[in-house]
């Protein structure tokens, strides 16, 4: 798999526009970047695993804490997003908090399981009506980025490639018609 | 130099030395010591011993820190190296990075390198096709750069000859534009791919989709057993390196084999300068090699060079041996040398979809890519307003369905669930390109790298050839797609300088005339007889097809050459 193919299907697993995906490709400009100790404290990746968890929790299989993208996000966020990005996914961890606060009178770590899916799910929909409108030279939405990070680090996980999805690493033979059943697990990244 | 006693001498004293240990050096040492001639192999970057060097090969998605996405530092430290498509985070330590060796874009030249022993052969895209007589003959009949010197008979033996060993998995397809090798059994088409070849098959005439011919061992014969290779596992992770072998690169098969006869000797961490020319003897005697360690230059000896430094650094090579006979470059008589470059234009491609055939799927992963379109214009007669024409790729594909909205348990289940879509199908063009005079490179006047060799300059465009023959590949294409019932067409075109390709070729042209060319038809400089080049400097023309199998060929044609001109001598 090469790298383009490997954006390519994370694009997929995603089902839309991969954030950092051009920066990905094309490289950045990266000048001052802002603290990453401060945004990548364990604190703050303990606090995105929870958040990781209500995107894709634990079920049959094991869920997005299980397979620890809290640090994942915290890794993605300082090595591969623009100061730009970066900025505004920092401030997002404060913006949700505050959000958290606002309906629940409560911070995000204290909320139920119940008022977390609540709360995210509201902020899914906003990320996703300011996307529809979104121009190219706006910023990004603080929570496409945790969700689509949150999507990416689980699925190319280990728990999330070999349990939630099925991984081959090595297939030894090739099928070019094979009859199509669906219902099975989907392959992960190679 | 230190040491110059008669046995230092003798130490140094080789009866071939071999530049550059990739594609087609690896062939040239391999062919030289399984003759039982004492080889030098110089390469210019570190040593990658197959299986031990490949750091990589055995790891995991989530065993790498950004699951496969290069971080944005290195990225930004190499905006050209970046660009290909090869360039991830599991493979990024076998390409040269943009500031370790720096080159002058004249124009811009995105010149992708592998300093290693293997070079590029272990990252290539392994794709493998024969030339015909319409490749040969088409500078003659088109009026351009100058006629090669050989035809299809002189070199048909050699592809066999490097096929066998190689591995080559492909059909008999039967084209006369595309002749048929020495196959093991080929990868399959999908239901889509063999729908668009029936398709194309009964609606156009001499247009031909087929399946990839690629350096995979689909079956492997003793000969590959023999090379400790094994059978492909459609891992499609060739470019970390093959923990079985499945793949041909130097490492895994040319360079191992050479080393065991016991008449080769592997010199990493060698920058050539230049080859030595001695004016009483008129020949080479020899190569100046910078020791990258310790930057000691050292004095290699042998009988014949075989210069396969990869086709840009095999001009440096020659431009930089200069001497009272070639003051402008080893071989240069005709002025010819560095001129005369030329690539294969790939900056178009076409993306569609078929509702149809939904009841079949495939299974695993197909290592040679899918289908292939051998060139159909111009091949018989001059029909276009442009000059040659081009191959294309063809692959279909079924992606699962991705539902991402929403979050929590209904979220995970839609992307975990194998529901695939229906069938997306792609091509992309591989254009041959004219040789210019102007399309040259030359040494930089001023500017030296670490080891005191001038810097590369490259001044490499695109014509109006390649515009109109872009232009053709789009309208073609999309009608192809359109009576094959294909739906959302979508034409891409890209603007990616010269390089990205990884196929430049050229400007140490083989011809008939030393006044016109470098190389006579048996791939060595008309006026200096032992030294062979035969990497893809040596290629008069482009034509479309990847062009690594050839210089195989060329490089165990040549050194079958100098093993009987050597018998013809002794007789």
């Amino acid at each position: 798999m090469n790298r383009r193919e490997a954006l390519s299907r994370v694009g997929l697993i995603l089902g839309g526009t991969v954030i950092g995906a051009e920066f990905f490709l094309s490289g950045c400009k990266s000048g001052s970047s802002v603290n990453t100790d401060d945004l990548f404290s364990k604190e703050t990746a303990a606090y995105l695993n929870e958040v990781g968890e209500t995107i894709l929790p634990a079920t049959a299989t094991p869920g997005a804490k299980a397979a620890n993208v809290g640090d994942f996000m915290a890794v993605m966020v300082r090595d591969c997003y623009t100061p730009e990005d970066q900025k505004v996914f920092k401030k997002g961890v404060s913006d949700l908090e505050d959000a958290s606060k606002k309906k629940f009178n409560k911070g995000f770590m204290e909320a139920d399981a119940k008022q977390r899916t609540e709360l995210l799910t509201a902020l899914d929909k906003e990320a996703k009506e300011y996307n529809s409108k979104k121009k190219p030279e706006e910023p990004n939405h603080y929570f496409a980025m945790m969700k689509q990070l949150t999507l990416l680090g689980f699925f190319t996980s280990e728990v999330g490639a070999t349990k939630a999805l099925r991984y081959l690493p090595v297939p030894g033979k090739y099928d070019g018609n094979y009859p199509y059943k669906k219902g099975d697990k989907a392959w992960a990244l190679s | 130099m230190a040491n110059l006693n008669i046995d230092s001498i003798k130490d140094r004293t080789f009866d071939a030395i071999v530049i550059g240990s990739g594609m087609s050096g690896g062939w040239a040492a391999k062919e030289l010591a399984e003759k039982g001639l004492k080889t030098l192999i110089l390469e210019r970057g570190r040593d990658v011993k197959h299986l031990k060097d490949y750091p990589t090969t055995n790891l995991y998605p989530w065993e790498f820190p950004h699951h496969g996405v290069v971080p944005s530092a290195v990225q930004e430290a190499n905006p050209i190296v970046n660009r290909c498509y090869a360039f991830g985070e599991d493979a990024m330590h076998f390409f040269v990075k943009d500031a370790e060796h720096p080159y002058v874009q004249d124009k811009p030249f995105d010149w992708i390198r592998g300093y290693q022993t293997g070079g590029k052969s272990l990252l290539w895209a392994r794709q493998t096709q024969r030339w015909s007589n319409f490749d040969f003959e088409g500078p003659a009949r088109d009026g351009f750069a100058v006629d090669w010197p050989i035809r299809y008979n002189d070199i048909a033996p050699w592809y066999s000859h490097v096929e066998k060993f190689a591995g080559i998995s492909g059909n008999k397809d039967g084209l006369a534009e595309l002749p048929d090798g020495e196959f093991l059994p080929a990868f399959p088409l999908n239901a889509v791919e063999n729908y668009f070849s029936k398709h194309v098959k009964d609606k156009y005439k001499g247009r031909h989709v087929i399946s990839a011919r690629c350096a995979h061992l689909s079956k492997p014969n003793q000969i590959h057993l023999d090379q400790g290779r094994g059978q492909c596992q459609e891992r499609t992770l060739c470019q970390r390196g093959c923990p079985f072998g499945g793949y041909f690169s130097a490492n895994s098969s040319t360079i191992p084999w050479a080393l065991k006869t016991g008449n080769c000797t592997l010199r990493p961490f060698s920058v050539v300068h230049s080859i030595i020319y001695d004016e009483k003897k008129g020949k080479a005697v020899g190569v100046k090699v910078i020791d990258t360690n310790t930057k000691e230059a050292i004095e290699y000896f042998a009988d014949v060079i075989f210069l396969n430094a990869a086709a840009l650094n095999s001009n440096l090579v020659l431009l930089n041996s200069t001497s009272g006979r070639f003051p402008n470059g080893l071989g240069n008589d005709s002025g010819t040398l560095g001129k005369y470059v030329a690539f294969h234009n790939y900056s178009a491609h076409i993306s569609a979809e078929y509702d149809g055939y939904k009841e079949w799927a495939t299974d695993g992963r197909n290592p040679a890519g899918g289908g292939y379109i051998p060139r159909f214009r111009n091949v018989y007669k001059q029909e276009t307003d442009f000059l040659r024409g081009y191959a294309a790729g063809f692959g279909a594909y079924r992606n699962n369905t991705r539902n991402s909205e929403g979050i929590g348990a209904d979220l995970k289940h839609n992307l975990a669930k194998k529901e695939l879509g229906g069938w997306s199908v792609g091509s992309h063009m591989m254009g041959e390109t004219i040789p210019k005079e102007s399309s040259y490179v030359m040494l930089d006047k001023d500017k030296k790298d670490q080891w005191g060799v001038p810097l590369l300059k490259i001044s490499v465009d695109y014509d109006d050839n390649d515009a109109k023959m872009k232009k053709d590949y789009i309208e073609q294409m999309t009608e192809m797609f359109t009576s094959a019932g294909f739906t959302n067409i979508q034409a891409h075109t890209d603007t990616r300088a010269p390089g990205l390709d990884i196929h430049e070729m050229g400007g140490v042209r083989m011809g008939n005339d030393p006044k016109t060319s470098m190389l006579d038809k048996w791939s060595r400089l008309h006026a200096c007889k032992n030294v062979y080049v035969t990497d893809g400097a040596s290629m008069t023309s482009t034509s479309c097809q990847n062009p690594s199998l050839t210089y195989m060929a060329f490089a165990a044609r040549a050194v079958d050459h100098w093993v009987n001109e050597k018998k013809k001598l002794n007789a």
